[in-house]
Parts: C-alpha cells; sequence; structure tokens
C-alpha cells in the first residue's frame, strides 16, 4: 500500500487519527482553559495528565446510556450519529497533504457546507426528540443558528473559489504557492473564522447548549456514549474548522521545506484549534438577538461586498 | 454603526491579549496532595475539646454549644464528679452535619471547644464521622493557654471555696455589716 489520495491506509489513518486527536482535544482544551485561567487543569493522571482522556473515555462508556421514555427513540439514537457521521465525511475532502487525503473532489468546497448543513439536523433532531423544553429551546436556536451562519459561511468562501477558480480543495492550497489567501480575501477570512466557530457552536456561540441558561440545550437529555458523541463530535467539527481555515487560508500544507508537508498542515491547524479554546476562554457569549442581527445586518452584507470587490478585482486584472 | 462594530471588534481583540497574557502569570493552583496549603491559625475545621492547664476537662456540659449549633450536632450529657466539678458524660458531634461554622466556640464560657485548621476528615463509612469525646478530647490546651474556668469563676467546688477564685474577694458576711 502506498501513500496516495483514497488508499485505504489513508482513509484507516486519517479516520483514527483525526478521531484520536478530536479525543486528545478534551485534554487539551481543558488544560489550555487552565493556563489561560491562571489554573494548571488536569494534570494528575498519567504523565502531564495525559491519560485524562483515557479516564473520560472509560467514564463515559461505562455511563448509563439512558434513553428516555417519552423521547422519540428512533430520532433520539439517530441525532447524535448524524453529528459524528457528517464531521466525519467532511475531513474526506480536506487536503492534509500531497498524497494524504481520502477524495480528491471537484467539489470540496461544496461538499463541506453541504455537510455543515446535514449537521444542523444532529441538534434539530436532538433537540426535538428529546421531548424537554430546554432541548427544544436549543435545538430551535441551533436551527436558526446555523442556517442563518451557513449562509455566509459559503459566501465568505466564494471569494476564493473566484480566485482560485475551482472548488476543489487541492487546486485551492496549490494555488496558495505564491501567497496565501488570508492576505487579499482578509474580510473573507474574518467571516468564515466567526461563521466557523458558530457552524460548531463554541463558545462564543455556543447559544444552542448554553449552560447558564438553557442546561445542556440540545443535549440535554443525552447520556453515556450519545453524549460522548455530541462532545467528541464538537471536538472534531473544532478540527474540521481549523483545518478548513488552514487549507483555504493559510497555505495548507506549504511551507519551508525543512519540516515534511503534513507538519506545515498540522502546525497551522493547531494554532487555529488553540485560537478557538483562546475565544472560548476569553469572550463572553452574545445574546441570542444579538447574534442573529450582527449575522443578517452586519456579516451578509460584508460577505457580499467582499465578494464583489473579489469579482471587481478580478475582472479589472483579466482585463476584462 | 461603524463606531460601535470597532470599538465591539478592539474590545474583542483587546480581551483575547489579556487572557492570553494570562498564560505567563503565576498559577494560583495549590498542589493539594503534593503541597500542603498553609492553614490560617484561625481556620474553623476539626473541632476539639481541649484541657485547661492543670489537665482536667474544660467543658462543664452547660449545652450552651449545643444550643448555639445551627445544625444541632453536638449532643452531650451532663455528669458530675465527686468534688461538684461537672463534666460530660458523653459528648457526641456529627460531624457529618457540623457546617463548621464556629458558633460552638464563640458560645462556649470556658474556651473548652474549639476549631482547629485541620481539614482532612473525609471518611468512607458515614458512621465514622460521628466522633465521641474519646476522639475530640485533646491534652492540651488549644488557642488558650491560661485560662481555667473553675480558677476563675466563683462556683464552690472541690478544693476551691466561695471567694478563693482569681481576682475574687472573699464572700461578705451580710450580716456583720448590721450596725
Ligand atoms: S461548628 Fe457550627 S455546626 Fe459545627 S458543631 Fe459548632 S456550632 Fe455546630
Ligand atoms: S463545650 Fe463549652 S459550651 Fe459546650 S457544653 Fe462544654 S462548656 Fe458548654
Amino acid at each position: 500500500m502506498r501513500w496516495e489520495v483514497g488508499s485505504a491506509l489513508n482513509i484507516v489513518s486519517i479516520l483514527l487519527v483525526v478521531v484520536v486527536i478530536a479525543a486528545m482535544l478534551i485534554w487539551v482544551e481543558r488544560r489550555l482553559l487552565g493556563i489561560w485561567q491562571e489554573r494548571l487543569g488536569p494534570n494528575r493522571v498519567g504523565p502531564l495528565g495525559l491519560l485524562q482522556v483515557v479516564a473520560d473515555m472509560l467514564k463515559i462508556f461505562t455511563k448509563e446510556d439512558w434513553t428516555p421514555p417519552f423521547a422519540d427513540k428512533f430520532s433520539f439514537i439517530l441525532a447524535p450519529a448524524i453529528i459524528m457521521t457528517v464531521v466525519l465525511m467532511s475531513f474526506s475532502v480536506i487536503p492534509f497533504a500531497p498524497g494524504v487525503g481520502i477524495i480528491d473532489s471537484n467539489i470540496g468546497v461544496l461538499f463541506v457546507l453541504a455537510m455543515a448543513s446535514l449537521g444542523a439536523y444532529s441538534v434539530m433532531l436532538g433537540g426535538l426528540s428529546s421531548d424537554n423544553k430546554y432541548a427544544l429551546l436549543g435545538s430551535l436556536r441551533a436551527a436558526a443558528q446555523m442556517v442563518s451562519y451557513e449562509v455566509f459561511m459559503g459566501i465568505s468562501l466564494l471569494g476564493i473559489v473566484a480566485l482560485t477558480g475551482s472548488f476543489n480543495l487541492r487546486e485551492i492550497v496549490q494555488a496558495q504557492a505564491d501567497g496565501w489567501y488570508v492576505f487579499p480575501q482578509i474580510i473573507g477570512f474574518i467571516i468564515f473564522l466567526i461563521a466557523g466557530v458558530a457552524e460548531s457552536h463554541r463558545l462564543p456561540f455556543d447559544i444552542p447548549e448554553a449552560e447558564q441558561e438553557i442546561c445542556a440545550g440540545y443535549h440535554t437529555e443525552y447520556s453515556g456514549m450519545k453524549f460522548g458523541m455530541f462532545f467528541v463530535g464538537e471536538y472534531l467539527g473544532l478540527v474540521l474548522i481549523s483545518s478548513l481555515i488552514t487549507a483555504l487560508f493559510f497555505g495548507g500544507w506549504l511551507g519551508p521545506g525543512f519540516l515534511p508537508p503534513i507538519f506545515w498542515f498540522a502546525l497551522k491547524a493547531s494554532f487555529f484549534v488553540a485560537f478557538f479554546i483562546l475565544m472560548r476562554a476569553a469572550i463572553p457569549r452574545p445574546r441570542y438577538d444579538q447574534l442573529m442581527r450582527y449575522g443578517w445586518l452586519f456579516l451578509l452584507p460584508l460577505s457580499l461586498v467582499n465578494l464583489l470587490v473579489t469579482g471587481a478585482v478580478i475582472l479589472a486584472g483579466s482585463g476584462g | 454603526m461603524f463606531s460601535l462594530i470597532r470599538d465591539t471588534f478592539t474590545s474583542q481583540l483587546v480581551t483575547l491579549w489579556r487572557v492570553f497574557k494570562h498564560m505567563f502569570d503565576k498559577k494560583d493552583t495549590v498542589e493539594y496532595p503534593d503541597v500542603q496549603p498553609y492553614m490560617f491559625p484561625r481556620w474553623r475545621g476539626r473541632i476539639i475539646l481541649s484541657r485547661d492547664p492543670d489537665g482536667e476537662e474544660r467543658c462543664v456540659a452547660c449545652n450552651l454549644c449545643a444550643v448555639a449549633c445551627p445544625v444541632d450536632c453536638i449532643a452531650l450529657q451532663k455528669a458530675e464528679d465527686e468534688n461538684g466539678r461537672w463534666y460530660p458524660e458523653f459528648f457526641r458531634i456529627n460531624f457529618s452535619r457540623c457546617i463548621m461554622c464556629g458558633f460552638c466556640e464563640e458560645a462556649c464560657p470556658t474556651n473548652a471547644i474549639q476549631l482547629t485548621p485541620d481539614f482532612e476528615m473525609a471518611e468512607y463509612v458515614r458512621q465514622d464521622m460521628v466522633w465521641e469525646k474519646e476522639d475530640l478530647l485533646i491534652n492540651g490546651t488549644g488557642k488558650y493557654h491560661d485560662y481555667n474556668f473553675y480558677r476563675v469563676a466563683g462556683m464552690a467546688v472541690g478544693g476551691k471555696d466561695k471567694g478563693e477564685a482569681q481576682n475574687e474577694a472573699p464572700p461578705v458576711d451580710v450580716r456583720s455589716l448590721l450596725p
């Protein structure tokens, strides 16, 4: 077996590495949050507390997996599976390095956006089927938030697509050989960053699950491994958004030759993972209506303007 | 509108930067089982019953502590020895209910009951949290070294009659004052 896009070795190792990294993020996030809050974070299980993940996993696997009798069983069980599936599916188009990846798709960007839309079903079904007021509120918020932030998440990427002339993530990375897209597309980058946080409903946009307001939102009724899947799904989403930002705006695997390409990718992606965790540590959650107004009245026009200006510049550059 | 957006953005960025700088600050965590935290002398922790400087039990079984206790976790029974001194026949504190408020210490007229800086009182069996007099009584005087209730109180006990306490004048024979 060789390292080429789509080989079985590739699929298995990407799947394993991505899931293990998402699980390790449980520890990374808690350590980093601790460090930024002048604490230490979990450091007692194993060296540096690295085995905390194992302990957490053991705990979550041995917990009672309870399905409430009033819940709608089928969709209740389906919901956590959807989020894991769609996020893992999205990873299939991410170009990690030359030869490392699962599909070399011509519609990579669209595929990721489509999967992100499907992810909304997970939180909606999870909240609806729980038959719980808090869960319902959470899923209402989630549905509105994800649907509206998806709009300009897509539009913010169109600038890049126009610059590259392709939806293929690999070609987008290769097109950045002489300049990362973050410079011409700085507005697109900021919008994508914000929309990405909102899509993966991480703090500060974790309004669908805001503990202090509505318990745990859409996963209030979940326990055991079903909750674990939502939990890991959220971290997978975090890795996914960081990888996407790396690939779309920061030149993916491109970097000085003294490190192998995959390291550059990992380095850039982990920077963004850490940045998202810093955002969680620092920024308070906006009110729900603030989030919506901010999205529709500010980010949407801004992303449209960005797209128009990009188009005009391309047109002027091509002498048309 | 735009100044609002600008201010919002800058304030978020400033917040991010300030929180990031905490990385280089000294951590507040005390890694407890490895590092013993400094316990303040007046910390309200495990309760003891102290003895007076002569080595006798200080507690006179007055029940004031039991009355003061907001959670009613002190139980005791008065007894009297051959000298007329009162002492508790049993003295029981249920530490699974005690909230370490220190009211008992404040109420005690003899400084017998005192709270100490020890907090390591976890038990696996709930019944073990009920402490009897043997467990509570220590051999020292606790925080107050010189105080001895029977030496300053006017009460007559074996070996000390009325008027013999410290700073106490002999009793006045009111009849002898008659003209
Ligand atoms: S410390 Fe408070 S709760 Fe505990 S025994 Fe004394 S009075 Fe009761
Ligand atoms: S400990 Fe103090 S307050 Fe309690 S019964 Fe004894 S003398 Fe009275």
